[in-house]
């Protein structure tokens, strides 16, 4: 099972990084969105997938899953959540206001 | 247990809140101002008993150690805490008279607010995803900052300076997912002890450099070609709060990760940590020196003085790490004092460019000699604050035998104030040339002085003061250089 999870992690990285070398502001965004999809993955798979019973007081149990890389993903959802609507709304703001949405354009003309 | 070390971030964390309810510009001032000296004396009592009874934990919800969340204060977090709180103040006096009605109407104040509580937070937090936390808050407050007023300039640099910090926080978050399963715990003493347990093999090196490579994007160290752009796209108050303490959040990361926690193999990570100053030192001084824009010279002096800090860093040596604490200090108030100084001639001379200014000494006499005193005060001439650090860390350097990296960091001293002293006499000396834009108000970039003589009396202070600040100073390098002492602090074994 964490072997599976391993290789979508792989997966939802590369295709992220594919995205974030397009040019177009919208894939760019999506790109780091995949790749957090990807870290948090990671973060529940590092402790090891379900290993026992929930980590619960007065549960009688051989084997407790470890609860702490859930509440690290939680808090880093909620995170990722945040930052992302504030760059979308950004994104939209940039490309009423410049004009485009492509990221050569956005490159800094000297002197300004 | 010491309920006091949480108040530096609860303060501004609430203080921001009740701002968002506040309508009168006067009253958003007052508060902002009132709430930042309050930290100042919170922080000066936080240092008061670090000094008698030694390094200050609170256990976060009352889960001891290695299971809860510890914020600790020891003494290097606290002197950055107080001198950041300074700063802040400082910037907030230039802010409220230069950054207009409408950004302040919209917000600025507490946003600020959010930005101090991320930076002390990340100061003072014992846990590596705590510090994660923090550094998002300090993160996201700067968004909002860097990008008030939607100018075409800010959008354009915001997207950028965004997309690279999200990148950032990505690999933070990895690179915290491998630790943890590494070694299978997060704060920041009990990793320490683990590691120093089971030896920093292969895995934990890796894990190391994925730290360098988030905290060095983070601080502009070598990966700084974000900064540039992004520092001189906000206006001059908010840059020089970013110069002042974004970056030297991610130095003081580095410091820390690599004092208390991957201090194993010195010769792997250290040894790269020199190369990269090495590395930052030579190209920002070349940005500097090249610029043909004050803006270009601001952030091009904040990418080489990052460099020399790290320098100090990987010498290594008490000695060494003793400078970096003074230089950090002295680097916090100057940055900001050129960051202001620059906000204030770019208001003057109505333009940037160094080629259509000139003569501005007949008219603002005050603010050149305060340029030309900041660049003495930046190449660490005494009495000012840069000379004790500097001659701390190339002697640390010296003794570890890094001698290209002394001879580099030395020219770009030299070559730093050069970069400054160019701009004092083709802003200030030079003949104006024909078609040279109109200056501001005389009465506006006046008004602007104080805060900039305030900072250049702080810097004066730290450099005259440097034997009362001996003693913290010894402490605070003490800690990084002797890890038990903090490890014993926090898991009281």
């Amino acid at each position: 099972m964490e072997l599976l999870v391993a290789i979508l992690i792989g997966v939802l990285f590369m295709i992220g990084t594919y995205l974030i070398l397009t040019r177009r502001l919208l894939r760019i965004i999506l790109g780091t969105v995949l790749l957090s999809h990807g870290a948090h993955l990671l973060l529940m798979t590092t402790a090891g997938l379900k290993r026992g019973a929930p980590p619960l007081l007065g549960e009688e149990a051989a084997a407790y899953t470890d609860p702490l890389p859930q509440a690290l993903i939680l808090t880093s959802i909620v995170i990722s959540f945040g930052v992302t609507s504030f760059i979308l709304v950004l994104a939209y703001r940039t490309y009423k206001q410049l004009g485009t949405d492509d990221m050569e354009q956005l490159r800094r003309q000297e002197d300004e | 247990m010491n309920n006091v070390v949480v108040l530096p971030i609860l303060i501004p964390v609430l203080t921001g809140i009740v701002l968002i309810l506040v309508r009168s510009l006067t009253w958003l001032r007052i508060i902002g101002v009132a709430s930042l000296l309050i930290n100042i004396g919170v922080t000066a009592y936080l240092i008061s008993q670090i000094d008698a009874t030694g390094i200050q934990v609170l256990e976060l919800g009352g889960w001891s150690a290695p299971f809860g969340i510890v914020l600790v204060a020891d003494m290097f977090a606290a002197l950055l805490v107080v001198t950041a709180n300074v700063t802040a103040v400082i910037c907030l006096l230039f802010a409220s008279r230069t950054i207009g009605e409408k950004r302040e109407r919209f917000y600025f104040h507490s946003f600020y607010q959010f930005l101090i509580a991320g930076v002390c937070g990340s100061f003072l937090t014992g846990d590596i995803f705590n510090l994660f936390v923090f550094f998002e808050v300090m993160l996201i407050s700067s968004y909002a900052l860097i990008v008030l007023g939607a100018t075409k300039q800010q959008l354009r640099e915001s997207i950028k300076y965004m997309l690279v910090n999200m990148l950032s926080s990505v690999f933070f978050v990895v690179s915290v997912g491998f630790l943890y399963g590494a070694v299978g715990t997060l704060n920041m003493a009990d990793l320490s002890l683990r590691i120093a347990e089971m030896g920093q093999g292969g895995l934990l090196n890796i894990i190391a450099l994925m730290f360098l490579f988030v905290f060095g994007l983070k601080a502009g160290l070598f990966l700084f070609f974000w900064l540039p752009g992004s520092y001189s796209a906000p206006p001059a108050a908010v840059s020089a709060i970013f110069a002042a303490l974004l970056t030297k959040v991610g130095i003081y990361a580095l410091i820390r990760t690599f004092t208390l926690i991957f201090y194993q193999d010195p010769d792997f990570t250290h040894e790269l940590l020199g190369w990269m100053a090495g590395a930052t030192i030579v190209l920002g001084t070349i940005g500097a020196v090249g610029a043909k824009n004050v803006k270009g010279i601001l952030v091009y002096n904040v990418v080489a003085s990052v460099g020399f800090i790290i320098f100090g860093l990987a010498a290594f040596t008490e000695g060494a790490l003793q400078g970096v604490v003074y230089y950090l200090l002295h680097d916090i108030v100057i940055k900001a004092l050129l960051f202001l100084l620059g906000g204030a001639f770019l208001i003057a001379a109505g333009t940037g460019r160094l080629r259509s200014t000139g003569e501005w000494i007949r008219t603002y006499p005050l603010l050149g000699w305060l340029l030309f005193a900041t660049a003495f005060a930046v190449a660490g001439v005494p009495p000012l604050s840069g000379f004790l650090g500097k001659l701390l860390i190339l002697e640390g350097g010296l003794r570890a035998g890094e001698y290209v990296l002394v001879g580099i960091a030395l020219l770009s001293s030299l070559l730093l104030l050069y970069s400054i002293i160019r701009w004092f006499m083709e802003g200030f000396w030079k003949p104006r040339p024909e078609g040279a834009p109109a200056g501001g108000e005389t009465r506006v970039v006046r008004s602007l002085l104080m805060p900039c003589v305030l900072l250049l009396a702080i810097s004066a202070a730290l450099g005259l003061g440097a034997e009362g600040l001996a003693g913290f100073v010894d402490q605070a390098a003490h800690t990084m250089a002797e890890p038990s002492v903090y490890i014993s602090a926090v898991l009281g074994e």
